[in-house]
């Protein structure tokens, strides 16, 4: 149904975060085992792309060298894993958005972060023009003052264009804990900013999209439609921003300003 | 940033933008006393200072050359050098729009338990020295590696401590106020194909990088002097529009949006033939978001130097073939070249001369 509407089916492939030990709570993501087998069986059943998600934190001394590392060769085992068979990686280094530093330090971390990432692939031999990035928008920690849409374009273009190759098509964004309202806002403020872009910027969102929606559905048949209609608005919004031209006048649905933020996410 | 901040920052970003013009590109006119000496030997000239003075000023006053000229690389000696009327070359390149830059390594020695591979020394001292050159005039550095292609080559080590190495020398450069060229050179030479070409220029590449983000180099402020991908000297030669095809396959998948240009070196080839390739990349239709132009030394020299033989009656023909280089390679930075420089002689001769480290 989705392919026929032009919509690609994808398929989050990853089995979880597991601590990683001797670091102070830090991560690395499992599910290499048997992951050439399940991609093939996914790709037999539709699937024509997979997601995999790593995640970092920021604090006193994280993210670890290990940390980094640990999870940038995850993330290229899993991407050449899936394009031996078949399925496009997006590759998804999320560091949190937890915190109380400052729109800098998540620079700097977004940074070095995705610089290991690409070096990762390099020695993987991962075909780039195959790939997808997915990575956390440069914003100042949740416990800190917020920024402007336009301060976190700057900030987050300018780390990309200082790691990620141009042979990537794409970079599609995480929405982390941002509001479903701000997440679009953000994405317009990229999208406007007049400086060297390579690859499309557009979204990867959940909650951000979903937020609304699920409000509106309460679960209830009766509240289908109006739930669908919300998810448009959404859409729609979205939409507009991958191309620079959001007005920021979506009809509001239920919790579309309200942020989305749970600390030390899983899901 | 992870890029650390000096006080050079805006300077650092500005100059090494205005050297990445469109149109425009360097000369690499760095030979050591050595390797003029060579160049020299070629043309019956003896390597004497006054020799290595009037070569240069025959290069830096050529007229019409300027525009088409953001830099020109010196070697330490040049850098003080004046021209016969008393006029320190920096001020004469600086006022005609051509920044002054300076080879700042001390040549190659070899990486102990390797196959004849090597790493790049200079980082002694390299921020006094970097001050020294600034306060002479000096806007960019630049710092040659170089890897070989062979069975077991490039070996994991020569990729890691040359990269650290050119990581460390970039760093260095920025701290004092010159831009840094970076400069991972894979030899030509071997019976290797393109592709193999192309991968290991890839992971010296991605190697690369991964050092200058670690050691926090301000890659705005950065130039690349990469070598074009081709076969092996042994091997076949292939068409300019499939070595165009695999270099900027090669850059696209590994030199950052930051970087504002990337300046190709000539190695070998000949003067049309790097011309020719250069013009090709320019016109390749897909997205390059650094420009791709010129940090030629023979391929810009060669016709010039055999025009010259030493004479001075001969200068104002040798600056002609100069300048012919240099028009032709302005248009091949704006995929403009059409082939009208390729009557000229020397432009058909090899430049190969095995274990060229120039």
């Amino acid at each position: 149904m989705l392919k026929s509407a032009g919509v690609l089916p994808g398929i989050k492939v990853d089995k979880g975060t597991v601590e990683l030990a001797g670091t102070n709570g830090e991560t690395t993501t499992q599910g290499l085992d048997g992951l050439g087998d399940r991609c093939k069986k996914y790709y037999e059943a539709g699937a024509r792309f997979a997601k995999w998600r790593a995640v970092l934190k920021i604090g006193v001394n994280e993210p670890s060298q290990l940390a980094i590392h640990e999870n940038a060769y995850g993330l290229a085992r899993y991407a050449v894993i899936c394009q031996e068979n078949g399925l496009v990686p997006i590759v998804e280094p999320e560091i949190l958005v937890d915190g109380s530093h400052d729109i800098q330090k998540c620079a700097a971390v977004t940074e070095r972060v995705l610089a290991a990432c690409y070096k990762a692939l390099s020695d993987h031999h991962v075909l780039l023009e195959g790939t997808l990035l997915k990575p956390n928008m440069v914003t100042p920690g949740s416990e800190s003052a917020k920024v402007a849409p336009e301060v976190i374009a700057e900030h987050t273009v300018r780390a990309l264009q200082r790691t990620v190759p141009a042979a990537v098509p794409a970079i599609v964004f995480l929405s982390g804990g941002q509001s479903e309202e701000e997440a679009t806002r953000n994405l317009n403020a990229m999208n406007q900013l007049k400086t060297k872009k390579p690859w499309s910027l557009s979204f990867s969102f959940g909650r951000a999209l979903q937020q609304s929606t699920l409000k509106t559905w309460g679960g209830k048949e009766e509240n289908v439609k109006k739930a669908q209609e919300a998810f448009l608005v959404r859409c729609k919004a979205n939409s507009e921003a991958t191309l620079g031209a959001y007005k920021g006048d979506a009809k509001l649905g239920e919790g579309a300003a309200e942020s989305l933020h749970v600390k030390d996410y899983k899901y | 940033m992870s890029a650390f901040v000096s006080k050079y920052e805006d300077e650092l970003i500005k100059t090494a933008k205005y050297i990445a013009t469109p149109g425009r590109g360097i000369l690499a006119a760095d030979e050591s006393t050595e390797t003029i000496g060579k160049r020299f030997a070629g043309i019956n000239v003896e390597n004497t200072e006054s020799n290595r003075q009037a070569y240069r000023e025959l290069l830096f006053t050529s007229p019409g050359s300027y525009p088409c000229l953001s830099g020109v690389i010196l070697f330490e000696e040049t850098l003080y050098q004046k021209t016969s009327d008393g006029k320190p070359f920096v001020d004469l390149l600086m006022e005609n729009g051509v920044i002054p830059g300076i080879k700042v390594d001390k040549g190659l020695v070899d990486l102990a338990g390797t196959n004849g591979e090597t790493t790049t020394q200079g980082l002694d001292s390299l921020g006094a020295r970097c001050q020294q050159y600034y306060e002479a005039g000096a806007r960019f550095a630049k710092w040659r590696a170089f890897f070989k292609i062979g069975a077991t080559e490039p070996s994991v080590l020569s990729i890691q401590e040359d990269a650290r190495v050119l990581a460390r020398y970039a760093i260095i450069c920025q701290e004092n106020g010159l831009v840094p060229i970076v400069e991972p050179e894979v030899l030509t030479g071997g019976s290797h194909d393109i592709k193999k070409c192309a991968a290991v220029t890839e992971t010296v590449l991605a190697a690369v990088f991964k050092a200058l983000n670690y050691h926090h180099v301000l890659l705005e402020g950065t130039l690349l002097k990469p070598n074009m991908v081709t076969p092996g000297s042994d091997s076949p030669k292939v068409a300019p529009e499939l070595i165009a095809e695999y270099t900027v396959t090669a850059l696209r998948r590994t030199v950052p949006p930051a970087i504002p240009g990337i300046v190709f070196l000539s190695g070998i080839q000949r003067e049309e033939q790097a011309t020719l390739n250069l013009n090709a990349m320019n016109k390749l239709d897909v997205l390059k978001p650094w420009t791709l132009t010129f940090s030629f030394g023979g391929a810009l020299q060669q016709s010039a130097i055999k025009a010259w033989a030493g004479k001075p009656e001969n200068v104002a023909k040798a600056q002609a073939k100069f300048l012919t280089r240099c028009k032709a390679n302005k248009d091949a930075t704006l995929g403009k070249y059409t082939g009208w420089a390729s009557g000229d002689s020397a432009a058909f001769e090899n430049l190969v001369v095995i274990g060229y480290s120039g």
